[in-house]
């Protein structure tokens, strides 16, 4: 298992270096002027190359990639240009939101897709057909149209839900439950789809294999058969997707953030992506892929563990 | 590679893997799939309406797109606006159909980044393998790890409102997940007997991959293109609506979002149509996906030839006395079983009108070639038959009830105690996830109800019970860790767990080594001698027959052909088909004398002839063997034959 954990920290590690390079690079191709963008339009040229010295901007690309590693490497991610924050501090403070809004839609989303797909599995007919047209509606309605028919709905006429903002669970925890509802039903949606279809696929094939039909031949009743055995199988390929739910939903924060105006990462990569503030964007980049490692790890641990073959070899 | 995709595609577009599949691949075409498949066309011809509505659109709508009609602000639909009007009163359709004129450019450069990427990459690394694929393995998987919006807000950070860059990026970020599955779809045609063939003649690979690799990859491209197509234009519309690659007041369709958002208290009706076009189009470009990669799919399993049903009431009249539900003394009783798997349109037989019986301590074998329907009747007892079968006809009388009749839960408790199942591959029929012990304490707990202790013993006594020699290590071990013959031996243990009256092998040997095969036919003889139970064995080896059977029953393409006492039928076969049979069988081969095997092969499921269906192999088919049916014919001393000319061939000294 440590092997594992090992290997793919190995692989990681490159990958991490790979993208910090790719977008520390992709910036400098940026024609916008980080100097410009801070000083505006009307500055002297004293002052435009006193900006460029302080960023560094006027050394070799490579010395400044140097730079800017060595500064990753004591969690330095430089500060905005917008508002002169640390970058690490501006990813801190934005992290809590995204990640309750991505760790209850996972939670959520996993639960009723799991269960729709046991029992679309099971029962076939209806309930796999409501599967079908949940995933297939949910993957074609953009997210953002979604979002402002539930707001039109729940929060202007029924006025049940605030339609947009974010309560603190230190502030109000009821208030931060419902803070998040309509967003985790926006990220759901496709997700309930595409992990309902996946386990209801992993469960009929596992349903049919030979095994399962030693253990009916057994005698083995249909709660041990589907619950025990066939979900225990299945969930080698669920757990996969419900992963790649989860880094899905890391993008689909970005809208989700932006409709409900929740002050979490995505919103950042908006925001910053329209003021072109770089610094906050490199950040958002490695921040994001070393997130999307992380779960990828998990996921194989996970997936080792359901799995004796890899657990034990 | 990766054990698993972490492309979210269906796990039955990944299957096509198999020489079948491949061929079913060659006959496949664009045009017929659009003709059968009403969904395909209908989605086809709704995307090609709004494109052209897109090029055409200062020609086709109604008013320009940026035309005011303050009189007629926020409209909802009328005759001037069809799809209502916004705020300053300008026309929702024309706006969504000069809108396309953005999307679509960027759909298309997603969809052609991706497909120009992953086709030749996708191809080159499963066809060359080796270090190429291994590399290409690596950086797609890291290509995979990274989120693909963040870079692509990245790039629009860098080239503000540049829709281009932002779809280039997109595709390249995409084109990873469809080079692992354009590798996948390669890795077996590399191996088809038309590409080594070409590969022998001399072709140079390049031509192989173009004319041979690239024909047989296209459908899955085409597939997988129109799901990428929904997806980049869901990616075009949301970074429209985010301002970042439109400014507000365009009109552009995720922007016609926002600012129906923003007037959602004054006129809710305007987000109706600008999303409700996106969300057709994505819908049609997947639903399309889907008919393209079913098409496919169902090209490859269809079923050639019309029903033949065998079971006329002349048949049924033909056939000897003594069929009817037989006297209680037999443990199982087949009564004109047939069953049948059902596809949309039709019933397909593949076990047709079948009845013969077991008797306590029996061991009776049930022999024939694959597509006999010898492991389907099998399963049919068990109710175990896959999904798409069932029976049609006929009962199953198991000790004296009829066990067709029996609903569920009745059956399930029959299950284990009154008859196990030994199925063909040990290492597929024990469960991967389980130790043994767990698996097998699970079937003991059920039937003996015993507590974790007494379930303990019981494993070992089923495990001494067969042969195993170190059976507290085995519990503890799981199914991969153990060899296909101690895997055969745990399945047959954990079939006799609930002592059951009657065990049901299906073909226990066929993936053993003739060593262990032998060694499990000897087993399977002491279980029986000591338990006395029945046993139906499924078997196409008639060593194993002559080794452990009573009785045999000879079935050929759903029909018994034969049935005899062991001895009698290995002394004198009655059936053309048997003596063939007996005839090719390797034990019997003559030094230095090629096997005189039977030409041609068993018809296959659904395309049986009305006459006898063995005629066009047999070497003694007349006339009257084309006639009709052929009747199951009762012989001397029990034994039964289908073959019309029994007589005839006796007389000539043939049979």
């Amino acid at each position: 298992m440590l092997k594992i954990i090992g290997r793919r920290l190995l692989v990681s590690l490159p990958l991490v270096l790979i993208v910090s390079m790719l977008s520390f690079f992709l910036v400098l191709l940026t024609h916008g002027d980080p100097a410009v963008v801070i000083l505006g339009m009307n500055h002297t040229p004293a002052e435009y190359e006193a900006v460029r010295e302080k960023l560094g901007l006027n050394e070799p690309a490579l010395t400044r990639y140097e730079h800017w590693l060595e500064d990753l490497g004591r969690g330095d991610l430089g500060v905005s240009i917008f508002n002169s924050e640390p970058v690490l501090k501006i990813l801190k403070g934005r992290s809590g939101v995204t990640f309750s809004l991505i760790i209850v839609t996972t939670i959520f989303s996993s639960f009723v897709g799991i269960g729709l797909g046991i029992a679309s599995a099971v029962r076939r007919g209806l309930l796999a057909r409501i599967v079908d047209v949940t995933s297939l509606l949910g993957m074609a309605l953009p997210n953002f149209w979604v979002a402002l028919v539930l707001i039109a709905i729940f929060s202007v006429s029924l006025r049940f839900l605030p339609a947009i903002g974010y309560v603190q669970p230190g502030t109000s925890l009821s208030g931060w439950l419902k803070s998040l509802v309509l967003p985790v039903i926006v990220l759901s949606a496709p997700a309930i789809g595409i992990i309902g279809q996946q386990t209801r696929s992993s469960m009929l094939e596992v349903l049919d294999s030979p095994y399962i039909r030693t253990l009916r031949a057994g005698g083995l009743g249909r709660s041990s058969i589907i619950y025990r055995h066939a979900l225990r199988n299945a969930a080698i390929s669920i757990i996969t997707i419900v992963g790649l739910t989860f880094v899905s939903l890391l993008s689909g924060t970005v809208i989700a953030e932006t409709v409900f105006a929740l002050p979490g990462l995505g919103g950042l990569a908006v925001q910053a992506t329209s003021q072109h503030d770089l610094p906050v964007i490199q950040g958002l980049v490695l921040y994001f892929t070393v997130i999307v490692i992380i779960v990828n790890l998990i996921v194989d641990v996970v997936y080792a563990w359901l799995n004796p073959r890899i657990r034990i070899s | 590679m990766n054990k698993h995709s972490p492309t979210p595609v269906n796990p039955n577009a990944n299957k096509v893997t198999t020489g079948t599949e491949n061929a079913g691949m060659q006959n496949w075409s664009l045009g017929r799939v659009l003709l059968h498949k009403p969904l395909a066309l209908i989605c086809g011809g709704f995307l090609l309406l709004v494109i052209l509505g897109a090029i055409f659109a200062p020609l086709v709508a109604p008013y320009p797109p940026n035309a005011l009609d303050l009189q007629n602000a926020l409209s909802g639909p009328t005759a001037h606006h069809l799809l209502g009007s916004d705020e300053l009163g300008r026309d929702v359709l024309s706006r969504l159909l000069y809108g396309g004129r953005r999307v679509f450019p960027g759909v298309l450069e997603g969809v052609l980044t991706a497909l120009i990427l992953a086709v030749p990459i996708g191809i080159l690394a499963g066809y060359f393998g080796g270090i190429l694929d291994r590399l290409v393995g690596a950086i797609t998987d890291a290509l995979l790890s990274i989120p693909t919006i963040i870079l692509v807000l990245v790039v629009i950070a860098i080239f503000p409102k540049n829709s281009h860059a932002a779809m280039i990026t997109f595709g390249t970020l995409v084109s990873p997940g469809l080079i692992r599955i354009i590798r996948g779809e390669t890795l077996p045609l590399k191996d088809a007997d038309f590409v080594s063939a070409a590969r022998v003649t001399g072709v140079s690979d390049l031509q192989i991959m173009i004319r041979h690799i690239l024909p047989g990859v296209i459908r899955i491209v085409i597939v997988q293109g129109s799901f990428i197509a929904a997806s980049a234009l869901g990616y075009m519309v949301a970074l429209g609506y985010l301002g970042l690659i439109a400014s507000s007041g365009e009109a552009e369709w995720g922007q016609m979002v926002a600012s129906a958002g923003a007037l959602l208290n004054r006129q809710p009706w305007l987000l109706v149509p600008s999303g409700g076009l996106i969300g057709l189009i994505v819908l049609a470009f997947t639903l399309f996906g889907n008919a393209l990669r079913d098409a496919s799919a169902e090209t490859i399993a269809a079923t050639p030839g019309p029903v033949s049903r065998g079971s006329s009431p002349l048949e049924r009249t033909a056939q000897p006395q003594g069929f009817s539900p037989g006297p209680s003394n037999k443990l199982l009783s087949l009564i004109n079983l047939s069953v049948a798997f059902s596809s949309r349109s039709r019933d397909i037989l593949a076990v047709d009108n079948i009845s013969f019986d077991v008797n306590p301590s029996e061991i009776v074998g049930l022999v024939g070639e694959s597509g006999a329907g010898k492991s389907i009747t099998s399963l049919a007892i068990l109710r175990l038959l896959p999904n798409a079968a069932r029976i049609v006809n006929g009962q199953i009388m198991f000790d004296g009830r009829n066990i067709t009749g029996m609903n569920d839960s009745e059956f399930d408790r029959l299950r284990g105690s009154s008859f196990g199942l030994v199925s063909q591959e040990p290492g597929t029929s024990l469960d991967p996830a389980f130790t043994v012990g767990s698996q097998l304490g699970e079937l003991v707990h059920l039937h003996d109800g015993v507590n974790r202790k007494g379930s303990r013993s019981r494993c070992l006594d089923l495990l001494n019970q067969v042969r195993i020699r170190k059976p507290e290590q085995l519990l503890t071990m799981y199914p991969h860790e153990i060899s296909g013959g101690m895997a055969q031996r745990v399945a047959i243990a954990m079939a006799l767990a609930g002592r059951p009256k009657l065990l049901i092998a299906d073909e226990p040997t066929s993936a053993l080594d003739v060593t262990v095969q032998k060694e499990i036919l000897a087993l399977l003889r002491q279980l029986q001698l000591e338990t006395k139970m029945s046993v139906l064995i499924v078997t196409h080896n008639f060593g194993a027959v002559a080794d452990l059977c009573d009785r045999v029953i000879v079935l050929y393409a759903g029909q018994i052909f034969e049935e005899a006492n062991v001895f009698e039928l290995f002394d004198r076969p009655l059936n053309p088909y048997t003596k063939g049979l007996l005839l090719a069988n390797p034990s019997n081969a003559q030094p230095g004398q090629p096997l005189p095997i039977i030409p041609g092969r068993i018809p296959s499921i659904g395309s049986w002839p009305t006459n006898c269906r063995f005629a066009e192999r047999c070497p003694y088919a007349a006339d009257e063997c084309l006639a009709g049916p052929i009747p199951l014919l009762a012989l001397e001393s029990e034994r039964k034959s289908r073959c019309i000319r029994v007589d005839d061939l006796r007389k000539e000294g043939i049979l």
